[in-house]
């Protein structure tokens, strides 16, 4: 097994760290993890991303060309790794703010309304773990228990009280998913 | 041995110097090399080993800072990122110099000038090639990984104080940004200062009843005497070029063509070899370790085997000129670069292998 995901979106949007538990998660299902930030000055205003590769084997290159996985949560972000995925790869998106939709015809294509979903049960701040709960629905790449443990991993302990919250978010996720386009 | 953990290359920096019985890291911050200094600042290491952790006004203080805790027979380090380390290149050139141990960590960035914060192996040339003035060497170990970060800083230390002199870790943004899993080593006490004094007598701890004092210096007025120190550290760099290679094959037994690579540039080639592998093209992977003292007696074994290589960096071009010096013509070498903070992918490796070497 070896899933090689971008996320991808604004600096604020919780992709580094939506990433970060995505590893922790790995970690704790005894994978091999990397998580390869774009660093600087993209992550105030600009756009941000994350590299993340779970894998069974010994991970080269933490540098990819294409994807098996892409989340996408902004329009720049669509832009430049929509045509990154694989053929037959898989593209999760939210529906918040897109000029334009997705196009490609040889992958499989989700759209998430985690942002409106997010901020309609007043968890604005887990908007992230609804996305990541969409992602385990359709790429179940690692145990629910384990993200659970991940997160608790990542998360500094003064947060802790939010546990049960982004839970919550995780859960709600894998049930808002709209199948877009599938192979 | 401890649990593993899922951490930065920075981060494994810090944590290492803790636990390989560092007493002073000295340092200024920069990206994409400031998680070291905070990490240092938040594990609070003077409450549990004593170890100082100071954030000096400049660089240039700091490895000063480093020069003179190493006088005292201290293990004592700095880290930066290539603007930085410029400004340490005449603090090195003394404390090479004068003989003393000591470790610098360069999480590398595009240059020159003040140039990107992005990765880049741009600081081949001045870490291999001088840097600072006069016939020095700096040990350098390149680490590919997350836990050779850990590993090769504990491993520094003990080349800095087996051979007296300055070792350098050569990585750069993509390791030192990257979260990977790692192993930390168990913890090691520090030397106190009786132990210092019988392990290294060169150590400036006080007289405590010799009569005669210990001189730290890189001065020498008569020439004559000059002359012998630097024999004297020739003959330590060769006696370091005897001993202490180190490199990495991937796949070479079988090779027709070789790639080249040191640090995280090694791991996206990996990558590439595995992709011309798919396709049935017998590539290798020749990874020097330790970039000086380097592999050239090995890459020249390999030049007798394959048709050719390819040196893989993130630059414009400096450690080519070590493999062409290893195989002096036996082979063509070739040269494929990104720079600028620029990361070259897997695939594009491929291309530029399939277009130079084998077209």
């Amino acid at each position: 097994m070896k899933e090689e995901i971008i996320i991808a979106g604004f600096g604020g949007q919780g992709v580094l760290s939506m990433g970060k538990i995505l590893a922790y998660s790995g970690l704790m299902q005894g994978k091999e993890v990397s998580w390869m930030p774009s660093y600087g000055p993209e992550q105030r205003g600009g756009t941000a991303n994350v590299t993340v590769i779970l894998s069974d084997e010994k991970i080269s290159s933490p540098i990819l060309q294409e994807y098996d996985t892409a989340i996408i949560l902004n329009q720049p972000s669509l832009d430049k790794f929509e045509p990154r995925i694989k053929k037959g790869g898989t593209l999760l998106y939210d529906g918040h703010g897109f000029v334009r939709e997705p196009k490609r015809t040889d992958i499989n294509i989700y759209r998430i309304d985690a942002l409106e979903t997010s901020i309609t049960s007043n968890m604005a701040k887990a908007f992230n773990m609804f996305i990541l709960g969409g992602l385990l629905k359709i790429r179940p790449i690692v145990e629910i228990d384990n993200v659970l443990l991940g997160l608790k991993k990542s998360l500094p302990e003064r947060h802790h009280h939010l546990l049960a919250q982004n839970e919550t978010a995780l859960r709600k996720g894998m049930e808002i998913l709209i199948p877009v386009h599938t192979l | 041995m401890e649990e593993v953990k899922l951490m930065k290359g920075n981060e494994a920096i810090a944590e290492a110097a803790i636990r390989c019985g560092c007493d002073g890291y000295f340092g200024y911050p920069i990206t994409p090399q400031s998680e070291v200094l905070e990490t240092l600042m938040a594990l609070e290491p003077w409450k549990k080993t004593g170890m100082v952790v100071l954030q000096a006004e400049s660089e240039t203080a700091s490895i000063n800072m480093v020069y003179g805790g190493a006088a005292c027979g201290k293990r004592v380090m700095t880290s930066s990122s290539s603007p930085g380390i410029s400004l340490m290149q005449e603090g090195l050139s003394y404390i090479a110099g004068a003989e003393l141990p000591c470790v610098v960590v360069n999480v590398t960035r595009g240059g020159p000038g003040l140039g990107t914060i992005q990765p880049s192996q741009s600081d081949y040339f001045q870490t291999v090639k001088g840097g600072g003035h006069g016939d020095y060497k700096l040990i350098t170990l390149a680490p590919a990984s997350v836990q050779e970060m850990s590993d090769y800083l504990c491993l520094a230390f003990d080349l800095a104080f087996k051979y007296r002199n300055p070792v350098m870790v050569l990585s750069d943004g993509l390791i030192g940004q990257m979260m990977e899993k790692v192993q930390l080593p168990d913890y090691q006490l520090r030397l106190t200062n009786e132990q210092i004094r019988e392990k290294y007598p060169w150590a400036t701890l006080g007289k405590q009843g010799r009569t005669k004092q210990n001189i730290i210096t890189s001065l020498e007025l008569v020439s004559e005497e000059m002359e012998k120190v630097n024999n004297r550290l020739q003959q330590k760099y060769r006696e370091v070029e005897a001993n202490e290679v180190r490199y990495e094959t991937f796949l070479c037994d079988d090779a027709d063509y070789l790639l080249v690579a040191f640090g995280s540039t090694a791991r996206i080639c990996q990558k590439s070899v595995e992709l011309l592998r798919e396709e049935g093209i017998k590539v290798g992977l020749f990874r020097p370790i330790t970039l000086y003292p380097y592999p050239a007696s090995q890459i020249l074994k390999y030049a007798k085997q394959v048709k050719g290589m390819l040196s893989v960096e993130m630059n414009a071009g400096q450690m080519v000129e070590d493999v062409r010096l290893a195989v002096n013509g036996l082979v063509p070498v070739e040269f494929y670069g990104r720079y600028g903070g620029m990361i070259p992918t897997p695939e594009e490796i491929v291309k530029a292998a399939k277009e130079k070497l084998m077209a």
